[in-house]
C-alpha cells in the first residue's frame, strides 16, 4: 500500500536537530585519536571505539525520542538544518542533515547494533595483533555510516558512501597479508565504485536539472513537489523521464552497495574479513545503505505514479530485487563455508527488500531491513563465535555436535535462524516478510514476483536447515574438540536474539506500528487488521511453506552426520544442478572472461600505445632535440672551432711563410735592401723629375 | 758626354758590379771584397764631383774620400777579423751556411 | 774623355769584373788589387793626388794584404764543391743591374746639366793638411778614435779565437 503523505514541516528545528551531526562525528573523531595511538595501547582503542559509539546511541536514541515524542503529539516531524557549502556565483552546493522518523531508525538501529559488535569484537579479535587498527577503522566506518544515515544533501550521503566504501575495503582486507583477503577487498571497491559511477551520474544530472542536491529544503528541496514536477516534465531516453532515470540511475549505486545482480560478486569474497566485519558491514549496515538510499529518494521514484499504480523505476527495482533474492538463495544450497551460506542469504534478502520497497513502499522495505539488521548480525556474530570455538574452522561438513559443546551459541543462533526463515508468528522475520509477500500479492504490474518470493523463502528455509543441522546437530566431524565463546561474545548474541524476537511485534497488522511511524499517521492497535482480504491465506501460505522447507532440510540432513568426505545428498541426486549452484552459476567466471580480459586486453592497448605512440612521440620530440643538439655541436665542432682554429692555422702558416724571410744569410738582407734603394731611388728620381 | 757623366757611370758601373758581387757570392770574404769595391766606387764618384764642382778649394770632397777611405780601411779589418773569427767557429766561409739567425 | 781616361776605366772596370767573377778565392784578391790600382790612377787622373797615393798606400798597401792573408787564414782558395754563387744568384744580379739602370739612368738624364771644363784646382799637400787639423779636426779625431778602436777591436777578436783555439 503506498501512500504518499505530504509532511508538516516543522518551523523550528529543535536543539537536539541542531546536535545530530555529533552522532557521526563522534566516532569519526574518535578514529582519527585512534589512528594516532600505538598498537600496544588496545584497551584505550576500544575504550575510545565503544565510548563514542554510546555517545552516538545516547544522542540517537535521544532523536528518537523527540521524534516519538512529536508523532505521539501528531505532527509529522521533519526537521532540517541546512548550510551552503561552496558558493560559485549564483549557484551553490548545500550540505545538511534531516532528523525524520526514516533516519530517526535507522540512527537507533545502527548505533545500537553497531555498539554490540563492537563489544563482540573486543573478545573475538583478543588473539589478533592488529586490534587498535580494527577498532580505528571500524570507529571510521560507523562514523561514516551514520552520516550516510542524517543526510540531507545528496552530496553528503554520498561523501558518507564513499567513507562507507574505503573502510569497507580496509576492513575486509584487514589481514592484507593474506592474498585472498587483499584481492577481495580490491573486488569489493571496484565492484560497487562501478554503481558508484552512475549514482554519481544521477546527482549531477539532478544538481543539474533542479540546481539543488537538497533533499528538503522547505519547498525547494529535490525530493519536494517543485523540482519533481520539473524532472518529470523533462523525457529522457527509452520513454522515461527525467525522474525516472535519475532514479534509476541512482538504483544502479544502491545495487552495488546493496548486492543486488549482477553487482553481487563481491559480497561473497567480502567474508575474508574478520566475523565482526561480516557481522556489521555486510549484515546489519552498509549493504543496508542502498536500500536506505533508496528509501530516501523514493519520491523521486515514485514520481508520476498513478494511485495504485506505479513507475517504471519501481518496476525495474522490484525485478531485479525478486530475480536476486531467488538467484542467491539458490546458490546459497549449494555452499560449504559457514559465512558464505549467511552472505549469499544477505544478498537474498536484500532482494527482499529492495522488491519490498518497490511494491509496497518505503515502510515495507525498511521494516525488513532492520529486523534483517539484528537477526543477520546474530547469526553472523553467532557463526564467528563457532568459528572461534572451532578453533578457526569454517567448513561445516567439518563441525558437528557443537548443540551440546556451544548451547548459549547455539541457542541464539537458532533464534536468528527462526528469524531469518520467517518462522511464524513469534519471530520478527515472519511478520517482515510477510509485509513483503503481501505487497508482492497485490503488485499491479505481475504476479511473478510473489511466487519467486515465495520459492525463495522456500529456499531460505531449507539452506538454513541444513546449515544447522551440519554445524550444530549429528556427531562431531572436528579435529579438536569446541569450546563455548567467552561472556563477551555471547552476552551481545543474547541481546541481539531478543530484539530479533521483540521487533516482530512492531510490525504486525494488529498494531502496525512501524508503517504508521514513518508514514506518519496515527495508529491503534486492533485485531481486525487481520481482517485483511486474503491476510490469512497469506499467513497460512508462508507457514507451510515454512515448515516444508524446513521440513526437507531436516529430512535429508537432519540427524545424519556426514563425512566431509562424502557427496551430499543433493549432490548425489542432481550432481549437474548441484554443481552450477557450488560454483555460484558462473557469475564470477563470466566476468572474468568478459569484461575482466576485456579489461587485460585494453590495458596491453593502453600500455603498448603508451610506450610506442606517446613514448615514441616523445621519443621523437627527443629525437628531434637531440639531432638538433648534435647539428649544434657539429656546426660548433666544425664551422667554429674549425674555423676558428683554420684562421689560426693560417695564421701561423702566414707567420711561418713571413718568417722565411728571416733565413738568417745576409746576403739575402743585403739583397733586399738594395732592392728597396733601388727603388727608392726610382721613386725619388722620378718624383724630382716631375 | 761629359767628362764627370764619364766618371760618374764609371763609377756606378763599378758600384753594381761590386754590389752583384755582394749579393751573389758565397764566400764571405769576397762579399767583402764587393763592399770595398762599392766604397771605392763612392770614392771615386766624390773625387769627381770634387774636381768637377764649384770649388774645389773647399777641398770638402777630397776630405770626403780620405776619411772614406780611412773608415773604409778599418772596416775592412775588422771585417775580415770577423770572418776569420768565424771560420774558426763554423769551419767554412760559406755564407748559405750561416743561417743561425734564421728566424 | 781622353784616351787615357778610357784605359784606366776599362782596367778598373775588368779588376772589378774580375774579382766578382773568378772562381779561385786568391785571383780574385789580386784582381781587386788591380781594380784598386786603377782607380787610384783615376783619382790621379782627376788631379787629386794626396786621394791617389792614399789609395795605393791603404787599398793596395793594407787592405789588399789583408784580403789576401785572411783568404790564406780561411782555406779560401778552395773551390766550394756546390759552385762559387749562392742560391738565388740570379735575383743579386738583377737587382745590381736594376741599381745601374737606375744610377746610369740618372747620370744620362742630368748629363746636359754637368759642367763641362772646369779649371784645374791648385790644391798642395800643405792646403789639404791645413785643413785637416783646421775645419776638419773633428773628424780627424773622429777617424782616430774610430782607427784605435777598429784596432783594439781586431786585436780583442784575434784573442778569443786564440783562447778557444787552445
Amino acid at each position: 500500500m503506498q501512500e504518499s503523505i505530504s509532511f508538516t514541516p516543522q518551523l523550528i528545528t529543535s536543539p537536539l536537530a541542531e546536535m545530530l551531526w555529533l552522532i557521526p562525528a563522534l566516532p569519526i573523531g574518535s578514529a582519527g585519536i585512534g589512528a594516532l595511538l600505538k598498537q600496544s595501547k588496545r584497551k584505550t582503542a576500544a575504550a575510545l571505539a565503544i565510548g563514542s559509539m554510546s555517545l552516538s546511541l545516547l544522542l540517537a536514541l535521544a532523536a528518537f525520542a523527540h521524534v516519538l515524542g512529536s508523532w505521539a503529539g501528531g505532527v509529522a516531524a521533519r526537521e532540517t538544518v541546512n548550510f551552503t557549502w561552496i558558493q560559485v556565483g549564483a549557484t551553490s552546493v548545500d550540505l545538511g542533515w534531516i532528523l525524520d522518523p526514516l533516519s530517526a531508525v535507522m540512527l537507533v538501529m545502527v548505533t545500537l547494533v553497531g555498539l554490540l559488535i563492537f563489544i563482540y569484537s573486543v573478545g573475538y579479535m583478543e588473539h589478533d595483533e592488529n586490534f587498535t587498527r580494527f577498532f580505528c577503522f571500524l570507529s571510521l566506518f560507523a562514523g561514516g555510516m551514520l552520516a550516510v544515515v542524517i543526510a540531507n544533501s545528496l552530496l553528503l550521503l554520498y561523501m558518507g558512501w564513499e567513507l562507507v566504501g574505503l573502510t569497507s575495503y580496509l576492513l575486509i582486507g584487514f589481514w592484507y597479508q593474506r592474498p585472498a583477503a587483499a584481492a577481495a577487498a580490491k573486488k569489493a571497491f571496484l565492484t560497487t565504485r562501478i554503481g558508484d559511477v552512475f549514482f554519481l551520474l544521477g546527482m549531477v544530472w539532478l544538481f543539474a536539472q533542479t540546481g539543488t542536491l537538497l533533499f528538503y529544503n522547505g519547498g525547494s528541496g529535490s525530493m519536494e513537489h517543485t523540482a519533481l514536477s520539473a524532472l518529470l516534465a523533462q523525457p529522457a531516453t527509452f520513454g522515461l523521464s527525467a525522474a525516472g532515470a535519475i532514479g534509476l540511475l541512482i538504483f544502479a549505486g544502491a545495487a552495488g552497495k546493496s548486492g543486488q545482480f549482477p553487482l553481487h560478486v563481491w559480497l561473497p569474497d567480502a567474508m575474508e574479513g574478520p566475523t565482526p566485519v561480516s557481522a556489521l558491514i555486510h549484515a546489519a549496515t552498509m549493504v543496508a545503505a542502498g536500500v536506505y538510499l533508496v528509501a530516501r529518494v523514493y519520491p523521486l521514484m515514485q514520481a508520476g505514479a498513478l494511485t495504485g499504480g506505479t513507475t517504471t523505476a519501481l518496476t525495474v527495482v522490484t525485478w531485479v530485487g525478486a530475480f536476486t533474492a531467488v538467484f542467491a538463495a539458490l546458490i546459497a544450497v549449494a555452499q560449504n563455508d559457514i559465512k558464505r551460506i549467511l552472505a549469499y542469504s544477505t544478498i537474498s534478502q536484500l532482494g527482499y527488500m529492495m522488491a519490498g520497497l518497490g511494491m509496497g513502499g518505503v515502510a515495507v522495505g525498511m521494516f525488513h531491513l532492520i529486523t534483517h539488521a539484528f537477526f543477520k548480525a546474530l547469526l553472523f556474530m553467532g557463526a564467528g563465535s563457532v568459528i572461534h570455538g572451532s578453533h578457526e574452522e569454517q567448513d561445516i561438513r567439518k563441525m558437528g555436535g557443537l548443540k551440546s559443546a556451544m548451547p548459549w551459541t547455539f541457542g541464539t543462533y537458532a533464534v536468528g535462524m527462526l528469524a531469518l526463515c520467517g518462522f511464524p508468528l513469534f519471530f520478527s522475520g515472519f511478520w517482515s516478510k510477510d509485509g513483503i509477500l503481501e505487497a508482492a500479492q497485490h503488485w499491479s504490474v505481475a504476479r511473478a514476483p510473489f511466487y519467486m518470493l515465495v520459492f525463495g523463502a522456500l529456499l531460505t528455509a531449507f539452506y538454513m536447515t541444513r546449515q544447522v543441522a551440519y554445524v550444530f546437530f549429528g556427531a562431531s566431524r572436528a579435529s579438536k574438540a569446541a569450546h563455548e565463546s567467552p561472556r563477551v561474545m555471547t552476552l551481545p548474541l543474547a541481546i541481539l536474539a531478543f530484539f530479533a524476537v521483540a521487533l516482530g511485534a512492531l510490525g504486525t497488522p494488529a498494531w502496525p506500528w512501524f508503517k504508521a511511524f514513518l508514514d506518519g499517521h496515527a495508529v491503534g492497535f486492533g485485531l481486525e487488521g487481520f481482517a485483511e482480504p486474503g491476510l490469512l491465506a497469506l499467513m497460512a501460505t508462508s507457514t507451510v511453506v515454512v515448515f516444508l522447507g524446513l521440513g526437507l532440510g531436516w529430512k535429508l540432513y537432519g540427524g545424519k552426520s556426514p563425512q566431509p568426505e562424502q557427496p551430499d545428498v543433493l549432490e548425489s541426486a542432481v550432481p549437474v544442478v548441484w554443481g552450477w549452484l557450488r560454483n555460484r552459476l558462473c557469475v564470477d567466471e563470466f566476468y572474468g572472461v568478459t569484461v575482466i580480459a576485456f579489461y587485460g586486453w585494453w590495458a596491453k592497448v593502453s600500455d603498448w600505445l603508451d610506450r610506442r605512440v606517446w613514448g615514441g612521440a616523445v621519443a621523437g620530440v627527443a629525437w628531434v632535440f637531440r639531432g638538433w643538439a648534435e647539428f649544434n655541436r657539429f656546426f660548433d665542432n666544425t664551422w667554429v672551432n674549425g674555423g676558428f682554429d683554420k684562421g689560426c692555422e693560417d695564421l701561423a702558416t702566414g707567420g711561418g711563410l713571413l718568417s722565411r724571410v728571416q733565413n738568417g744569410r745576409a746576403q739575402t738582407y743585403l739583397r733586399i735592401l738594395a732592392l728597396a734603394v733601388v727603388a727608392l731611388a726610382a721613386i725619388l728620381i722620378w718624383s724630382s723629375r716631375a | 758626354m761629359t767628362p764627370l757623366a764619364g766618371f760618374l757611370l764609371v763609377a756606378a758601373l763599378l758600384f753594381s758590379i761590386g754590389l752583384a758581387g755582394a749579393l751573389t757570392r758565397r764566400n764571405a770574404i769576397l762579399v767583402l771584397i764587393g763592399i770595398e769595391l762599392m766604397l771605392n766606387a763612392a770614392n771615386l764618384n766624390l773625387i769627381a764631383f770634387w774636381r768637377y764642382g764649384p770649388h774645389p778649394e773647399a777641398l770638402t770632397g777630397m776630405m770626403f774620400a780620405i776619411f772614406s777611405i780611412a773608415v773604409a780601411a778599418a772596416e775592412a779589418a775588422v771585417g775580415l777579423g770577423l770572418v776569420i773569427s768565424i771560420y774558426r767557429h763554423a769551419h767554412t766561409t760559406d755564407l748559405d751556411m750561416m743561417n743561425r739567425m734564421k728566424g | 774623355m781622353t784616351v787615357v781616361f778610357y784605359i784606366l776605366a776599362a782596367m778598373t772596370v775588368a779588376g772589378g769584373m774580375a774579382a766578382m767573377l773568378l772562381k779561385n778565392t786568391v785571383h780574385c784578391a789580386l784582381a781587386v788589387t788591380v781594380a784598386f790600382a786603377g782607380l787610384a790612377f783615376l783619382f790621379l787622373d782627376l788631379d787629386a793626388q794626396f786621394a791617389g797615393f792614399a789609395q795605393i798606400l791603404v787599398y793596395v798597401g793594407a787592405v789588399a794584404i789583408l784580403v789576401v792573408f785572411a783568404i790564406l787564414l780561411t782555406r779560401g782558395s778552395e773551390t766550394p764543391k756546390d759552385g762559387v754563387a749562392s742560391k738565388h744568384w740570379l735575383a743579386g744580379l738583377v737587382i745590381a743591374a736594376g741599381v745601374f739602370a737606375v744610377m746610369g739612368w740618372a747620370i744620362l738624364q742630368s748629363a746636359a746639366v754637368l759642367p763641362h771644363e772646369m779649371p784645374v784646382p791648385a790644391v798642395t799637400v800643405l792646403d789639404i793638411g791645413n785643413a785637416l787639423v783646421t775645419r776638419y779636426v773633428l773628424p780627424l779625431e773622429i777617424v782616430a778614435l774610430l782607427l784605435t778602436a777598429a784596432m783594439l777591436g781586431a786585436v780583442i777578436v784575434a784573442l778569443h779565437e786564440k783562447e778557444a783555439a787552445q
